[in-house]
């Protein structure tokens, strides 16, 4: 099952930066979205695959049956995906905006911030 | 998006929406459900409502402005592990009490007031960005 | 909804149940302090009259939240407090040593008299857009981020003050800052995922995220296990995160667009959070994979602070040329990583400190000479002696200072690096830190002459006095208001200059705690790991909060 999971897991990653080494912002953004994915099933295939028992304590036990999910993996994503939900949210505006002001979802042509026909710093008064 | 029939039936889907959000934070502490949740069934809620009826109303339906809830409840989670300082246990210790109300025995906690926290938190951080969003889809 | 408890539980074997120490609480203060304030400034968003000033109030607060807890490690060793009385390595600990106090401190420091420069830089628009409250939440994030004794925790601190750090970015929404912040967004996204995706391996392969934990379980790895590429995803995302070459591309691109106060704010300690992960995972951590990869981290240093400085030198645009300054101290600040000494280890220290005040007030003098000129390129710039003598002198410390020159703060930590490199046979690491502080030298050197010696700007005769008044800023009051933080940060350089002692040893302190750790692991799982874990003798074998006085006046003034 760890074997199934890891070779899904690359395939998630293969995807995630084909899209991140495109130019556009938009392919960029669903790469940083696949890739948080990737990382999640990562996390989760790293906490040890069991059977499907639930990490919860009965009312009337007081000690869990040793065989239950570990349930910091699934701590950890649920950390990880609202984190990369909020940033995905975020980034999803910011592109938006950036389109809207600046004509272009094309990085190679937002050059605003660092022009390239500079001109060199002057070398006397 | 704008017919007549979404916009009729917006504000009571809106409002079981919100509805139902609460039940789903105050049935977090032991089964599914919780703070997080429950505010983005909330803010969801907003949305469809801004989506139907424009996003002013929607403005003047939370009262306040969206930033605003989620300082609140930003300052609300934090509150719940200070009480910890008072009751000479660390940061973050849940703590509990029993009320009798109406001779009903009702278990309220510092988890439950951090949830509410992240409820707010949540309500407010994605009703913002959404709205945001639908504001600008006007221009 | 859980029912009462009927019968009692034994928990001593799983929670703590002694009350902690009044004292302990110091090590979650800054937290607390930065959190609550951050969130009533958000609620209070639409009432910008009262922000600033509270703002200032909750920052001189953190102030002295981290000059107690400064000298309270320096007092007693680390401190901990472990959330939700659940025993470490089981819940999530804070832990702080000399190295995590001494960054809160002088961060909060930085912070505040940031603060009180926006007062007049930020006006009431942009308080509307929330300066304020996230420059208090970054607070938040950043001194999380110091002061967490978890691994996943730090990554949740690293995520607290990035968005915070977005939302200063952006401040105003101009078309460069949506630019610079595309990149700075992504790019840094994309290094805290790094981090996650190691860190996610880090737990697969240890069982545990507790940093101390982590410490001792990766020593008792066999041999063979793949901890070294972990090591290698930490030293890629923590680079990235410092800014370090080949991936400091994201620094340039957008640390001149926005307001010049944050990028004062940027430069102070967005990188240096990078460079403490760094210290914390690998030399703490995982110190038998960083020698693996100390030649390559040397050289990485080396091109980074090289690199660094010729981009300074290739810039015509001031605040671009200090955006290279800030990459190019961070060079300095690895190769003192890279040569893994006591003495390598002290001068990284030294230098983050130097660099995060040196670099604030840069910028700050920076903002101040474009509102005075209301030109930020060399061409435009001129004639500020005439107009503003007193600045001169002040852009002229820091230009000292920056370059490693005596007698200000930055002569000591380059001095510290170069004994550390030629003590360690790596002559030509000595050779680049002095030949970058050269050109640094040259590239602030040019900017004092351009901006300040010279009559005018280009194409006016020189000796010309030139009585322009550009900008608005010409109420003597503001200038006033925002000259008062630049000489508060001056005042720290030239001290750090002229009495180094106490920062020599504050910052020996610190190396000793990263490369010995006992007593950090001692305070967070008790000395019995610790002892099992680095096979020494340590003195009693008690809890934790007791033994804390005992170990910690070994490492505390051990210098």
């Amino acid at each position: 099952m760890e074997v199934a999971l890891s070779a899904l897991i690359g395939i998630f990653f293969m995807t995630a930066v084909y899209l991140m080494l495109s130019p556009h912002i938009i392919r960029i953004l669903l790469g940083v979205v696949v890739l948080g994915n990737a990382v999640n099933l990562l996390i989760f295939t790293n906490g040890r695959l069991t059977r499907e028992v639930p990490p919860i304590v009965p009312d009337d036990v007081i000690v869990a049956a040793p065989t239950i999910a570990n349930p910091l993996p699934q701590a950890l994503v649920l950390t990880a995906i609202v984190i990369s939900f909020s940033f995905f949210a975020f980034l999803l505006t910011l592109a938006y905006r950036a389109y809207q002001e600046l004509d272009t979802d094309d990085t190679d042509t937002m050059r605003i911030a660092e022009p390239a026909d500079e001109a060199a710093p002057p070398t006397g008064y | 998006m704008r017919t007549v029939i979404f916009r009729t039936t917006a504000p009571y889907l809106t409002s079981l929406m919100v509805l139902f959000s609460i039940f789903v934070l105050l049935r977090g502490h032991n089964e599914p459900g919780g703070g997080f949740i429950g505010g983005l069934i909330a803010a969801s809620a907003f949305a469809i409502y801004g989506v139907a009826c424009g996003v002013p109303p929607v403005r003047r339906a939370l009262v306040f402005h969206p930033m605003s809830i989620a300082g609140t409840g930003l300052f609300i989670g934090a509150l719940a592990g200070v009480i910890s300082l008072f009751a000479g246990v660390p940061f973050f210790t849940g703590l509990w009490i029993y009320p009798s109300i109406f001779g009903v025995e009702i278990a309220l906690s510092t988890p439950l007031v951090f949830d509410i926290g992240v409820y707010l938190v949540v309500l407010g951080t994605i009703a913002s960005i959404a709205l945001g969003l639908e504001e600008r889809e006007k221009l | 909804m859980a029912g009462k408890p009927t019968e009692p539980v034994d928990i001593t074997g799983a929670m703590v149940t002694q009350a902690p120490a009044l004292a302990d609480w110091l090590v979650v203060a800054p937290i607390i302090i930065c959190l609550l304030g951050g969130a009533f400034l958000l609620a209070q968003r639409k009432n910008t009259a009262i922000q600033g000033r509270t703002a200032v109030a909750i920052l001189a607060l953190l102030v002295v939240a981290a000059v107690g807890l400064l000298v309270h490690v320096l007092n007693n060793g680390p401190i901990v407090m472990t959330m939700g009385r659940w025993l470490p390595p089981f819940g999530i600990s804070f832990a702080v040593d000399v190295l995590g106090a001494l960054l809160v401190l002088v961060g909060a420091l930085v912070a505040f008299f940031c603060c009180l420069y926006a007062l007049t830089e930020i006006d009431t628009e942009h308080r509307r857009y929330g300066f304020f409250p996230f420059l208090v939440l970054l607070m938040a994030g950043v001194s999380g981020a110091f002061l967490t004794g978890d691994i996943f925790n730090l990554y949740v601190w690293f995520e607290v003050l990035l968005i915070a750090s977005f939302g200063l970015l952006i401040l105003g929404n101009e078309k460069a800052q949506l630019d610079g912040a595309v990149k700075y967004a992504f790019l840094n996204l994309i290094a805290t995922t790094l981090f996650l995706i190691a860190t996610g391996y880090l737990y697969g392969l240890v069982g545990t995220l507790n940093m101390a934990d982590i410490a001792v379980r990766v020593a008792e790895l066999p041999d063979g296990a793949p901890i070294n590429t972990i090591a290698a995803l930490y030293l890629l995302a923590f680079a990235m995160k410092a800014a370090a070459f080949p991936v400091f591309s994201w620094l340039p691109a957008s640390y001149h667009t926005p307001r010049i106060v944050v990028s004062a704010v940027f430069a102070g300690l967005l990188t240096k959070v990078g460079v403490y992960a760094l210290l914390r995972t690998l030399v703490m951590l995982m110190p038998a994979s960083l020698a693996v990869f100390a030649d390559i981290l040397a050289w990485i240093a080396g091109a980074t602070m090289l690199i660094g400085v010729l981009g300074a030198l290739a810039q015509s645009d001031i605040r671009r040329t200090m955006g290279y300054l800030v990459v190019s101290g961070i060079g300095s600040m690895l190769a003192g990583v890279a040569l893994m000494s006591d003495l390598g280890l002290m001068g990284s220290i030294m230098y983050a400190v130097h660099s995060m005040i040196v670099m604030t007030a840069l910028y700050m003098t920076c903002g101040l000479m474009i509102h005075r000129t209301g030109s930020h390129d060399l061409r435009g710039l001129g004639g500020l002696y005439g107009k503003d003598p007193f600045l001169s002198a002040i852009f002229l410390i820091l230009a000292f200072a920056i370059s490693g020159l005596p007698p200000f703060s930055g002569f000591w930590p380059k001095l510290t690096l170069v004994q550390a490199s030629l003590s360690g046979g790596d002559g030509w690491l000595a050779a680049a830190i002095l030949v970058t502080g050269f050109l640094t030298t040259i590239a602030v050197g040019r900017i004092w002459v351009m901006s300040f010696w010279r009559g005018g700007p280009s194409g006016t005769p020189d000796g010309e006095s030139i009585t322009q008044e550009a900008m608005p800023l010409s109420d003597p009051a503001d200038r006033r208001d925002m000259l008062f933080p630049i000489i508060g940060l001056t005042a720290l350089v030239i001290a750090l200059g002229f009495l180094p002692r106490p920062y020599l040893n504050v910052a020996a302190g610190g190396a000793g705690g990263l490369l010995y750790s006992e007593s950090y692991i001692g305070s967070v799982l008790g000395t019995e790991a610790a002892d099992a874990a680095i096979g020494q003798e340590l003195a009693t074998e008690t809890e934790a909060p007791e033994d804390n006085s005992a170990e910690g006046s070994q490492s505390g003034d051990g210098s």
